[in-house]
């Protein structure tokens, strides 16, 4: 009974966390969005000290359910298990606590948070590996689904499904996705819980407070015949069933043993020993404070290495009627300073704060945000404008981040922040160019930071060219989206290291 | 001009009548051939007969002409694969051997179209048919002024014999006379000697008739016009429909009311070339409203060959341009001049009352010709104006953010914008550089357009009121 309810609990979560990454609507969102924030790192990064202590309560009591039920990358390892239990029945087996991996992970962990190793702490903490997973396996094909969805809406002229671009956004974080979910599946196909229970940094923690949880399995030596079914049934691998004692650290309170022993043997049960443990829940609140360091006025230098590749579009010449002129892909600039989202405050306190769970980058409608291929940012979320730019109605990504890395109250607050400025390249500009006059990125800019000047002065004449107010530039791009130069605009975005409100 | 209109059998109209005194439904019966299908009454389509095509005679050269012409302005393209995009020759083939058949003799095509393919494409279709069976059209195309000195034009021209795959041809058209005004006139046919050149071309048989197409300033229209004493037009190609008959200027401010333009022709004896008798299409995709008062007047027929009849029941018009891309259009234009069931007065006044309700739906009058196309900035200008437009007639145009069906209009509207123009052809994309302005026959200030459609888009998508 209490494993059916753990296994339902844990559908139910999986499938809900699973939709939030999949669902580029928006409409999951609204509803099971608290379900990413109640994830215990994203939870703690995001200084929410209600959910942390809630969740350490919820170990005290029960165990470790949080790694049975609520971690989705737990959740998806018993699929795993699962699976190879089909294969091979009572496969698993007891051993000791591999204690000096488990601490040296967790240690390491720490002091990435601590250091700002944003790409270290996302490779292991367990809901960015299964954020990142999702992202990038799962949401290929199920947006591939939709695609043919759309396919047949459009022939039955309806419009309840529309067709969305598939797209790789990062080599490395796919190559990283791919690689986490082989080597995870393997290695719970074979042996269960192992990473949970030697690498996972969240499972280490609960650990501690799981020794001392309320309710917990016990054997009952006087029924036990010491078949070993108990232990060779558990996939955490913590049941030493001949001296009838369970590590109660790496329990995941599944419930599996209850069932499989014969004898009726194993219970779930309050603790009989009258330690005083309510007392010991600590609150973890180590987010650090924004980052206030002052920014100092970046100086931008020609951007040579950036215009020698560039060649701006061609005006072709009219002969015949009809075709389409080619157009060439966007290439990404080289920008200086990397741009992060509106409401992620700069680059210090987002790479403090952000564990790469893809989450944001699912939920960009605008194909703005990938993640970062840097070393010390890698699987971080960036903007790019290739494929399109920061809208003004849009706050997906401050809606979906469950660390509060990006938080924004509304679109009026985001189109007060300066994440960027735009920077005109004369060598691309269409109007010096191909000689057509052109006023895109002037016509476009929501904040009015652009306007159309003469290139000569002295010439009412010349072809009439941008003039940026960076005082009033917010950084969304649009100018670099809709610059008709290829494959380099003529106007781009470079970051700001701190966000500015206007 | 001896009109060839007679003994004609309404089959339609006598089918009706037996079918609504019958038991059996009327729409049924009306759809059998008492052929074939008489005893079934299963399907609703007649069979198209192949010897009841209306013909006119051209005046000047004993032309025997069928009412529908066939324009290769949008000939088919191949949809998928390689060579997606270019002409698919096996459809053209079968569309132009089927309206042979069926008695369409008159085949009108330009150096320009359909990315200047569409020559050779007609050329290779009727080359598999004997000579004499066929009248074929071509022009002397103005759209680059690179085309406009004499070696360019001569090249043009004798480019056209060889595409076409003849050694004469029946009538050579001065294109799109009228855009650019008396300038671009003097400067592409007079200046350089061409038309001189054609006038000579037809004294020595390379050119059956000769005339001109006719868009935009009046000025022109009316000049060439005075000079008929000296050039002898043997026809001009005008466009003329229910709407444009006496509505042109509130549907475009620079053209003119054909009712002028076809009255000027008759009082010098030309015969008419009809082109746009469709307005592009606009008139078969109809606003839903007018669709269903044009089905009940007549439940069987097409929206689209109310249009037809309307400009084959003048009797100074040659032949009916109908750009026909696929069979369905072929058949459907078929049965309605196989014969012509000419309109009566009181359809007429039905037209003119249909006239007017659709100038009450704002669409922006885009016929789909092309001639803007392709942008150089990768746009599709005529994608964005037909989908603007066929939102306005299915009512997926929210007129106000707070109209009652805003919600689910505002999606209709981005969801098949995206589905009708990628991304990167959309309206946003137009810079402004106004090199299609001049192209367009209809004379649509595109970039401003764009830029009002780009708007609207921008209004939906952010939700701001309007």
């Amino acid at each position: 009974m209490l494993r059916k309810i753990r296994i339902t609990l844990a559908a139910a979560c999986f499938t809900l966390v699973t939709l939030l990454f999949l669902d580029f609507t928006g409409t999951i969102h609204a509803w099971f969005g608290w379900l990413a924030k109640i994830q215990f790192l994203p939870a703690l990064l995001a200084a929410e000290v209600g959910v942390v202590a809630g969740l350490v309560l919820l170990t005290l009591l029960f165990g470790r359910v949080y790694c049975s039920v609520i971690c989705p990358l737990g959740v998806m390892q018993d699929g795993f298990g699962w699976l190879g239990r089909r294969s091979k029945r009572n496969r698993y087996s007891w051993s000791p606590a591999v204690k000096r991996l488990r601490y040296g992970a967790l240690a390491l962990f720490i002091a990435a948070i601590a250091a700002k190793a944003g790409s270290l702490v996302a490779l292991l903490a367990p809901y960015s590996a299964y954020g990142r997973i999702a992202q990038n396996i799962f949401a290929p094909l199920w947006q591939a689904g939709n695609n043919v969805l759309a396919y047949l809406a459009e022939r039955a002229d309806s419009y309840a499904f529309y067709t969305v671009d598939i797209w790789i956004r990062s080599a490395a974080t796919f190559a990283v996705a791919a690689a986490t979910l082989v080597g995870l599946g393997i290695l719970a196909w074979r042996n269960g819980r192992t990473w949970c229970n030697t690498v996972c940094p969240v499972g280490t923690v609960l650990g501690f407070f799981s020794r001392f949880s309320l309710l917990r399995p016990a054997i009952d030596t006087s029924k036990c015949n010491g078949c070993e079914l108990c232990a060779r049934n558990c996939k955490a691998s913590c049941i030493d069933s001949r001296s009838h004692e369970i590590d109660y650290s790496r329990c995941v309170a599944c419930m599996d043993c209850l069932g499989k022993c014969h004898k009726g043997a194993i219970s779930y049960t309050l603790r009989r020993s009258s330690r005083d443990t309510n007392a010991t829940a600590a609150e973890k609140t180590t987010a650090p404070a924004p980052d206030t360091a002052a920014m100092s006025r970046r100086r931008f230098l020609s951007v040579t290495a950036l215009l020698a590749a560039t060649a701006a579009a061609r005006a072709q010449d009219k002969h015949v009627d009809g075709g389409l002129a080619v157009i060439e892909d966007k290439k990404i600039p080289a920008r200086q300073t990397r741009i992060v989202p509106a409401g992620a405050h700069g680059l210090s306190r987002f790479a403090a704060h952000c564990t790469g769970c893809q989450l944001c980058v699912a939920a960009c409608p605008n194909g703005v945000l990938r993640p970062s291929g840097g070393v010390m940012t890698l699987m971080q979320p960036e903007m790019s404008y290739e494929r399109g730019y920061c809208r003004p109605e849009c706050t997906r990504c401050a809606e979906a981040c469950p660390t509060g890395a990006i938080s924004l109250a509304d679109t009026a607050e985001k189109s007060s922040i300066q994440i960027g400025h735009a920077v005109w390249v004369r060598q691309n500009c269409i109007p010096l160019t191909a000689g057509d006059s052109c006023g895109n990125c002037a016509r476009h800019c929501p904040s009015g930071a652009i306007t159309m000047v003469l290139s000569d002065p002295d010439d009412p004449e010349s072809p009439k060219i941008p003039a940026v107010n960076t005082e009033l530039c917010i950084g969304c791009g649009a100018c670099e989206n809709l610059c008709p130069a290829r494959p380099f605009s003529a106007i781009y975005v470079e970051g700001h290291e701190v966000h500015r409100t206007i | 001009m001896k009109n060839e209109d007679k003994n004609i059998i309404d089959r339609r109209e006598f089918l009706r009548r037996l079918g609504t005194g019958a038991a059996v439904s009327a729409l049924a019966l009306a759809g059998c051939d008492p052929k074939k299908n008489a005893a079934a009454g299963l399907t609703a389509a007649e069979e198209i007969p192949t010897d009841s095509m209306t013909f006119r005679t051209n005046p000047t050269s004993d032309d025997r002409v069928s009412l529908l012409g066939y324009g290769c302005m949008r000939l088919p393209e191949v949809q998928e694969g390689e060579s997606k995009g270019e002409i698919d020759q096996e459809q053209v083939n079968r569309l132009v051997d089927y309206a042979i058949e069926h008695g369409v003799n008159y085949f009108d095509t330009s150096p320009a179209y359909c990315k200047g393919f569409s020559e050779r494409a007609t050329g290779i279709a009727l080359s598999r048919h004997p000579r004499e069976k066929f009248f074929v059209a071509t022009k002397l195309s103005n759209f680059s002024p690179s085309t406009w000195s004499r070696e360019a034009s001569m090249a043009m021209y004798r480019k056209s014999f060889k595409e076409l795959r003849v050694d004469y041809i029946d009538y050579m058209l001065l294109h799109g006379i009228g855009m650019g005004g008396m300038e671009a006139f003097e400067g592409r046919y007079v200046r350089n000697g061409m038309l001189d050149f054609l006038l000579d071309e037809r004294r020595a048989g390379r050119i059956r008739n000769l005339g001109f197409s006719y868009h935009g300033d009046i000025e022109v229209f009316d000049y060439l016009l005075s000079q008929h004493d000296r050039c002898k037009w043997d026809f001009v190609q005008i466009q003329l429909n229910y709407v444009d008959w006496r509505h042109a200027k509130e549907v475009n401010a620079r053209n003119t009311d054909a009712e002028y333009l076809y009255s000027e022709l008759q009082r010098r004896g030309i015969p008419a070339i009809i082109m746009e008798p469709l307005l592009g299409g606009r008139l078969s995709r109809v606003h839903n409203h007018i669709a269903a008062k044009l089905k009940q007047r007549r439940p069987d027929a097409s929206v689209a060959s109310w249009a037809f009849r309307f400009a084959g029941s003048f009797p100074g018009v040659l032949t009916v341009l109908s750009g026909m891309t696929y069979m369905e259009h072929l058949q459907d234009n078929l049965r309605t001049y196989a014969p012509l069931d000419p309109l009566t007065d009181d359809d007429r006044g039905f037209l003119e009352e249909t006239a007017q309700a659709l100038l009450r739906y704002p669409t922006i009058p885009c016929n789909d010709c092309k001639y803007c196309m392709p942008c150089p900035y990768g746009l599709d200008i005529p994608g964005i104006l037909l989908h603007f437009n066929k939102c306005i007639n299915e009512g997926h145009m929210p007129s106000s953010s707070r109209d009652a069906n805003y919600a689910a209009a505002r999606k209709a509207f981005l969801v098949g914008y995206d589905r009708s123009v990628p991304r990167l052809r959309q309206a946003d994309r137009c810079i402004g550089c106004n090199r299609c302005v001049h192209h367009c026959p209809q004379g649509i200030d595109i970039p401003a357009q764009m830029q009002r459609i780009d708007h609207f888009v921008e209004d939906l998508k952010q939700g701001r009121e309007f």
